[in-house]
């Protein structure tokens, strides 16, 4: 195949393989971005918790009327009590949140007492003994707490804990060496909380971008939150789920009526996982519907001006095969004719989907795209260009020598 | 002569139906998408109080030191207790208030139904004048009742329904977390969006509050913050509420009203002598650093757009970047096969000034076309934006008339843009060489 006929020709074509060109680019570099934000908001969304999340359920309770700090204390320990004696429900434990809250917690964690730049930031857990039992987490190492270690925490408090549990992540980030067993730990205080177990994984209660460098740093305190409110978390027994979201509710309200279950908050784990990832499955949705829209229209794009390239050029290609070039040289022809302005639309739309990915990364802390998603757009294009130009090329090959000798 | 170009326009995208269809297309989902992401934008980044944001701003001061920042981060977003006070004390401004988020909870006295979360704002009474707080019955309380720490609240006009059947109940009680107090006020519907005076302790975007009550009152009885509270550190943090409140954590919101610049220099200078004056006491350890901005300017630096927003706007926009591309390629084919149509047309004395008529006409009518098209996708889009954007951002799009009228407007505008350079290359067809050829 000769390449210099061709561009001979695209030469007295330049508007035309100018705009197929540049709708390449832009479509790649479109294209290459979307993808890379579905893959990455897919990727976020899959991250796993740590816990067994089908058959947990969140309650957010909010304490109606005014009470003492003792009242409400009492309070808790009632319903846990009968919570957990419900059939469908394996355990239950309070807590100032949930792996997913979106929000919550996090305290600066430091190695001395003296220390005033933070050596991390772990989000803060607040439950009793059966907090480890309720979420399904394994501890690794160590203990869990006992009964008698669990602590109370009225409004304003500063409690600081003498005992704490965490996560493997958190241990490994503040005693890389694997010490961190036994060590104290100083979380906004002078005062140390000594580590006594370690769990292998417990997501934070936010999974925000500026969190991203703490990833599943999490501590557990052993407390009671005797506050304005507080988060149940119900574990059901396997495949009880259904049941125990049903009876929670009911038993609580047996207990008290008055206080405030928010149903815009906590829920199972299907609910909770919805809410918090909705923006980034909404993102994924648009990206996707984006790209094959257009794909498709720059497709129908390349199919039409090839279809008006042929339709012009029937006498020349009339001419073509009078002079003994076969049905598969025309076909050749229009293909690698596509080819070539494919490749110098991919050439310069790799440059445009690197420029807008810099430009995300400076303005919305997007990551860096990966080479591979403008290889695989490269590919799509090349594939898509030689698709749309086949029918078109077809209806080339198919032009009868005859037509040379017409006057049109 | 219009009608006729018109007509002639209607005939030839008639003769390639397939052509015509595919730009109606291109210019419908192009124009489409950009609209329904437009939407979306528009409504999270409009002015929520456009005839005063020039006059509302927002101080912050550095209480924590520049090692605060030393692994990024900005000025604290809030003002401790001790600034928020020092000042609303000075009262530099027209008018001031210093603002935080506060929930409760209302037992109805009716025993069958179940008790609800009321939540609000604990503010000075110059909120509502600052804000323009429109009054559905009574008003504001008073500036005496912030200083006599009084048991009054304005609640909304929904709770107004739910608990009073929307009866004018200013002067009645109220019980929230078993406290009396006072209605002052009924305010109207009013929920500016973003709500700009509670951007930074959430989206700006959820329910409207149902209660304001007088900051010093809620100090008094020791509501906690429904919001963020954020401490740097915790030297000289004493425990209790009196050592929360004396903490440099940083939690209250204040807003101060300065009618013009001259006003805004001498708030400006006031803050920055304020911030010496507590260097000089030996609170701060660093060089004075305050920050004025107006309410948009704070809107952005609080990030209010979702950046999900913005992202999708832009790659909308690209998309109808393409699609005009596209529309381009495909007019320029089809007025091109038209050469010697043109050809005959100014032999026979049509300028080229008709001919740009002519075609940009039947460039019109592909983008009326693809106008309709778009209006009808972005009819679905904006039904189909609770899939994409959470919900609370997604109520707020609306297909409204001044969308509808906008996005005919792109759709035509866009197409005949494109249609210029296929058109100039019509017009500059030379008759002769048409003639001919054939």
């Amino acid at each position: 195949m000769q390449i210099k006929p061709i561009l001979a020709a695209l030469r007295r074509h330049k508007a035309g393989t100018v705009l197929i060109a540049l709708q390449i680019a832009l479509t790649l570099a479109i294209v290459c971005n979307a993808l890379f934000i579905i893959q990455q908001r897919l990727a976020h969304m899959s991250e796993p918790t740590g816990i067994d999340e089908a058959n947990l359920l969140v309650i957010s309770n909010q304490w109606a009327g005014h009470r003492s700090p003792q009242e409400v204390d009492a309070q808790i320990q009632a319903d846990l009590a009968a919570l957990r004696q419900l059939p469908s429900v394996r355990d239950a434990s309070p807590s100032d949140g949930y792996p997913l809250t979106g929000g919550g917690w996090d305290n600066y964690v430091m190695l001395t007492p003296e220390q005033i730049e933070k050596t991390t930031d772990a989000s803060v857990y607040m439950g009793d003994e059966h907090m480890l039992d309720t979420l399904g987490v394994k501890l690794i190492a160590g203990r869990n707490f006992n009964a008698s270690e669990v602590m109370q925490m009225t409004s304003r408090q500063v409690v600081i804990p003498p005992v704490v549990i965490v996560t493997k992540a958190l241990a490994d980030h503040l005693f890389p060496d694997g010490s961190a067993l036994g060590k104290p730990i100083y979380s906004m205080s002078s005062t140390p909380s000594t580590i006594i177990g370690i769990i292998e994984r417990l997501q934070r209660q936010d999974v925000k971008t500026w969190s991203k460098p703490y990833a599943y740093e999490s501590l557990l305190w052993p407390m009671r939150e005797d506050t304005d409110g507080l988060y149940y978390i119900v574990r059901a027994k396997p495949g009880q789920l259904a049941a125990a979201m049903r009876a929670v509710p009911q038993a609580l309200y047996a207990q008290n009526r008055m206080r405030i279950i928010d149903p815009k908050d906590g829920g199972n784990y299907a609910q909770i996982r919805e809410r918090i990832y909705d923006s980034d499955r909404g993102m994924a949705i648009l990206m996707g519907i984006i790209s094959a829209v257009l794909l498709a229209i720059t497709a129908a794009g390349i199919v039409g001006l090839t279809s008006f390239w042929v339709g012009q050029r029937r006498k020349q290609i009339g001419v073509r095969r009078a002079l003994g070039a076969r049905r598969g040289d025309i076909l050749n022809y229009f293909l690698t004719e596509n080819f070539l302005i494919s490749v110098g639309g991919v050439m310069v739309g790799t440059v445009l989907a690197v420029g807008i990915n810099l430009w995300m990364m400076a303005r919305f802390e997007m990551a860096r795209l990966s080479l591979a998603y403008v290889i695989d757009g490269v590919i799509i294009l090349l594939l898509l260009g030689q698709l749309a130009t086949l029918a078109p090329a077809l209806r080339a090959s198919r032009v009868s020598p005859v037509e040379a000798t017409r006057s049109t | 002569m219009f009608a006729y170009y018109f007509e002639l326009g209607l005939r030839s995208l008639r003769r390639n139906p397939v052509l015509t269809a595919l730009m109606v297309m291109a210019i419908g989902f192009g124009v489409a998408a950009s609209m329904t992401t437009y939407a979306v934008f528009r409504a999270v980044s409009g002015n929520p109080l456009p005839d005063k944001s020039g006059q509302l701003f927002v101080p912050q001061i550095d209480n924590w030191g520049p090692q605060s920042r030393k692994t990024g981060g900005d000025l604290p977003e809030s003002l401790s207790y001790t600034d928020a006070m020092a000042l609303m004390h000075a009262h530099k401004a027209v008018r001031q208030t210093a603002i935080y988020p506060v929930g409760f909870t209302l037992v109805p006295v009716d025993p069958s139904s179940q008790p609800f979360a009321v939540n609000g704002y604990a503010a000075y009474a110059d909120f509502f004048a600052m804000f323009d707080v429109p009054f559905q019955y009574g008003s504001g309380w008073q500036g005496v009742d912030d200083d006599n720490r009084a048991n009054v609240v304005v609640i909304s006009n929904e709770l107004n329904q739910k608990i009073f059947a929307g009866a004018n109940s200013v002067g009645r009680g109220i019980q929230l977390d078993g406290r009396d107090y006072r209605i002052a006020g009924v305010v109207a519907d009013w929920d500016p969006r973003p709500r700009f005076y509670d951007v930074n302790n959430g989206s700006g975007f959820g329910d409207a509050p149902d209660v304001f009550m007088p900051l010093t009152r809620a100090i008094d009885l020791q509501t906690e913050t429904l919001g963020n509270n954020n401490c740097y550190g915790t030297t000289g943090q004493a425990p209790g509420w009196d050592g929360w409140l004396h903490s440099e954590c940083a939690w209250i919101s204040l807003w101060v009203e300065l009618p013009d610049a001259n006003a805004v220099a001498r708030y400006q200078s006031y803050l920055e002598a304020y911030a010496a004056d507590q260097q000089h006491a030996g609170r701060f350890h660093w060089v004075p650093n305050i920050r004025l901005s107006n309410l948009m300017q704070w809107l952005d630096r609080e990030h209010v757009v979702p950046k999900e927003t913005t992202v999708s706007l832009v790659l909308a926009l690209g998309f109808l970047l393409v699609c005009l591309v596209n529309t381009i390629g495909l007019l320029l084919a089809k007025f091109m096969r038209r050469a010697s149509e043109i050809g005959v047309r100014r032999a026979l004395g049509a300028s080229r000034r008709q001919i740009y008529t002519q075609f940009l006409t039947e460039a019109a009518v592909v983008g009326v076309a693809g106008g309709l098209l778009g209006l009808l996708l972005t009819a679905f889009g904006v039904l189909g934006i609770s899939l994409v954007f959470e919900p609370e951002i997604a109520r707020l799009a609306r297909l409204n008339v001044s969308l509808v009228g906008f996005t005919l407007l792109v759709s035509v505008a866009a197409t005949v843009v494109a249609a210029f350079y296929p058109t100039w290359r019509a017009a500059r067809v030379q008759p002769a060489w048409q003639l001919k050829s054939n």
